[in-house]
């Protein structure tokens, strides 16, 4: 009987023996393509061929970050309509396939995947928060594709994959912190979610605060959804700072900005500079708890350009008179239209062709002309300080004279050296 | 020292809600074991009930106590269509339940969302709970003051109930020891069924008051669902005191925290507090004698 028993243990010992041996021998054989020859790996399936060309729209359709991603789908889709009612792309009509990305950053990298090598698209607009980004670069780069990112965000980034719609840092926190200054604020109060984007952001504020004579008198973050600022809030009011900078993310806002107001804290006496609300945002904070308070972005729905207009009225008309448009959509429809002009100029829909062709492609947004920076990938755009108004829309009150070139670094800012470059 | 007795009043009032969002729960896990994820998704039922009942009558106050009592009905039907669908079949297999329910929290956020849109609402707070009072140095918001006073109601309500009706006597035996309750001619079936209702109810009437302090937006509720579930499990499984500590005692460790270091630091601060206090009592801080030999 014992020797029954043997024969599986020296099964088992071979099986391991053999598994092992194939493991290393593959490991070895990809490391090798991978340094060798990268290219056959990588090559595109992109089907140039027909009357259509497709694209990816990766958005989070549900979980927490569908509050917000959903609208710049609704962007990215009124772009492509009206892109392809004028005729296509080098003729071709668009089609899109739409994934979900579920708010989790894994799934974002997994559909990623899945519509460069399966559905064959010719480029990937979405993505919303910072993580789900960072997921899908190494997919973009390893793939040798392209991904349109949409949002601000807190940079010290660039991939040649990538072409970062939104604003880098120094479009949007330096702009609002320099309005700030200007406005004779001496002392700033901080608080966040916790989380990737707050912390670079008050990590570059706390660098530009020491450079410029501005006090940081506190710092504070919550969980992302925390709905608890009694103690935040008290403290804010006993700090007694001149202005508070927030860089707290979706629910928390209400929270925070009702608890504000409930304690006796106004704009007039202590200004909130916040850089994730948004015209989508205002309504469910609640006006009468947030009016009168700044942001920071580049574009408002109330900018005033012959391109908004357009933009506004056919978005209301395809979507309905009752909502608004805000930065990160138009962000997004802008990241269309760059993809397209892009691929225009450059005659081709191939990666390395887009990527050569992209440097000074610019399109009369919305907001103003955004120009990409073929070096970073970045856009130039007009930074915008807003108002929240009665009737829940932002109004500009300060604006940048002309287009900021994107610094995703800060190399251009001395008292920005000594951050490090934290992933 | 102002300081910290201010500290203790806000620690109070996150009690408070932490309480309101715990003490159904203390009721359908607490009392009956089931551990039910969509919890917060009955909370969340009951923010866009307040929100639904605000668009109809239009008057802020008004519309808040009109929809104190329908967001009982709105959060006890769901909880009782839960229980009688799934949970009646999972009373043996807990972690079924926990996968099942947990499935059911999704669907519903996704049946908000798909309802009343992905963006949250906002919920007017009534012109008379605007703005805050000065209490021992600190300036608390009238709307905390209202949930303080909800709470002690729900608390009062919940144990008369228990205490003294012919209803609440059938619960406790039930929960006491099942068998020998169906022995003395109790239906089990029917207690479960109307414990379900009043906990899941109790988490109806938790959205409409957290409507005035936070978001409504389809997971609104997930925030609340971790913390509630440890009040119960640091208050001891089956008891309503325990959770009224529990809730306070948690609720004022996180303020006092908060004061000497950071928000993030003090909810690990309160985790860690949790993590040492069920290693030296395991079974919370009151326990539930009862009867049965498991």
């Amino acid at each position: 009987m014992p020797q029954r028993f043997k024969f599986p243990a020296r099964d088992f010992a071979r099986t391991l023996a053999a598994t092992t041996a194939v493991t290393a021998l593959v490991a070895t054989a990809a490391c090798g393509s991978r340094a060798g020859e990268e290219t056959v790996a990588t090559e595109s399936c992109v089907d140039t061929s027909g009357d259509t060309i497709k694209v990816g729209a990766l958005n989070s359709l549900s979980g927490t970050m569908a509050i917000s991603e959903t609208t710049v789908r609704d962007a990215i889709y009124m772009a492509i309509d009206e892109i392809n009612a004028a005729g296509g792309v080098l003729d071709k009509e668009i089609e899109i396939v739409a994934e979900d990305g579920a708010s989790e950053p894994t799934i974002f990298a997994e559909k990623a995947e899945k519509l460069i090598r399966e559905d064959c698209t010719a480029a990937v607009f979405g993505g919303w928060t910072s993580a789900s980004r960072k997921a899908m670069l190494p997919v973009f780069e390893d793939n040798d594709s392209l991904l349109y990112y949409p949002v601000q965000y807190e940079g010290l980034e660039a991939s040649e994959n990538i072409f970062y719609t939104g604003a880098t840092t120094n479009q949007q926190i330096i702009p609002a912190l320099d309005y700030l200054a200007e406005t004779g604020v001496k002392s700033i109060y901080l608080v966040g979610s916790d989380y990737v984007f707050p912390r670079t952001a008050n990590a570059i504020i706390n660098a530009y605060a020491e450079a410029h004579g501005i006090e940081v008198l506190g710092e504070d973050y919550v969980t992302l959804g925390s709905t608890e600022f009694s103690t935040i809030v008290n403290q804010v009011k006993s700090a007694g700072a001149d202005a508070v900078f927030n860089t707290l993310n979706g629910d928390s806002n209400v929270a925070f900005f009702r608890e504000y107001s409930n304690v006796g804290l106004t704009a007039d006496q202590m200004p909130v500079m916040s850089v994730s609300i948004a015209e989508e945002e205002v309504g469910g904070i609640g006006i009468e708890n947030i009016e009168g308070q700044l942001a920071a972005w580049n574009y408002y729905q109330t900018v005033e350009s012959p391109a908004n207009t357009t933009f506004v009225e056919a978005f209301k008309a395809e979507y309905g008179a009752d909502r608004v448009t805000s930065d990160p959509m138009e962000a997004a429809y802008n990241s269309v239209y760059l993809w397209a002009a892009t691929v225009e100029k450059a005659g081709s829909f191939a990666v390395a062709d887009v990527q050569a062709a992209a440097d000074g492609v610019s399109f009369e947004s919305p907001e103003g002309t955004v120009v990409i920076d073929g070096d970073n990938h970045h856009v130039s755009k007009t930074a915008r300080i807003g108002e929240i108004n009665a009737d829940g829309l932002l109004y500009t009150v300060w604006e940048s004279e002309g287009a900021i070139e994107p610094d995703p670094f800060l190399e251009g800012y001395d008292w920005a050296a000594d951050l490090s470059v934290t992933e | 020292m102002d300081l910290l007795v201010g500290q203790l009043f806000t620690g109070l009032s996150t009690g408070s809600i932490l309480l309101l969002a715990a003490l159904g729960l203390s009721l359908t896990f607490g009392q009956m074991g089931v551990i039910n994820m969509a919890h917060g998704e009955f909370i969340m039922a009951g923010c866009y009930t307040a929100y639904v009942t605000q668009q109809v009558v239009g008057d802020a106050g008004a519309s808040l106590l009109i929809a104190l009592p329908i967001g009982f009905l709105v959060g006890g039907t769901m909880g009782l269509i839960l229980e009688a669908l799934l949970i009646r079949h999972l009373y043996h297999r807990p972690l079924d339940t926990l996968l099942v329910t947990f499935g059911v929290g999704l669907v519903l956020q996704q049946v908000a969302r798909d309802v009343f849109g992905a963006p949250a609402v906002n919920v007017t707070v009534p012109e008379a709970l605007r703005g805050g009072v000065d209490l021992l140095g600190t300036t608390v918001p009238k709307t905390r003051l209202f949930i303080m006073a909800l709470a002690i109601v729900a608390v009062a309500a919940v144990t008369l109930v228990l205490r003294f009706t012919p209803a609440g006597r059938r619960i406790r035996a039930v929960v006491g020891n099942r068998d020998l309750a169906e022995t003395a001619g109790i239906s089990s079936r029917t207690v479960d069924a109307g414990t379900f209702f009043i906990g899941s109810g109790l988490a109806g009437v938790a959205g409409v008051a957290l409507t005035l302090i936070g978001s409504t937006s389809p997971t609104t509720g997930q925030s609340y669902l971790v913390d509630a579930f440890l009040v119960v499990v640091a208050g001891g499984m089956g008891r309503i005191k325990g959770a009224v500590v529990a809730a306070v005692a948690l609720g004022a460790t996180q303020a006092v925290f908060e004061t000497y270091s950071t928000a993030s630091l003090a909810k690990v601060g309160v985790f860690v507090v949790i993590v040492i206090f069920l290693q030296l009592r395991p079974q919370g801080l009151f326990t539930l004698r009862t009867r049965s030999l498991a």
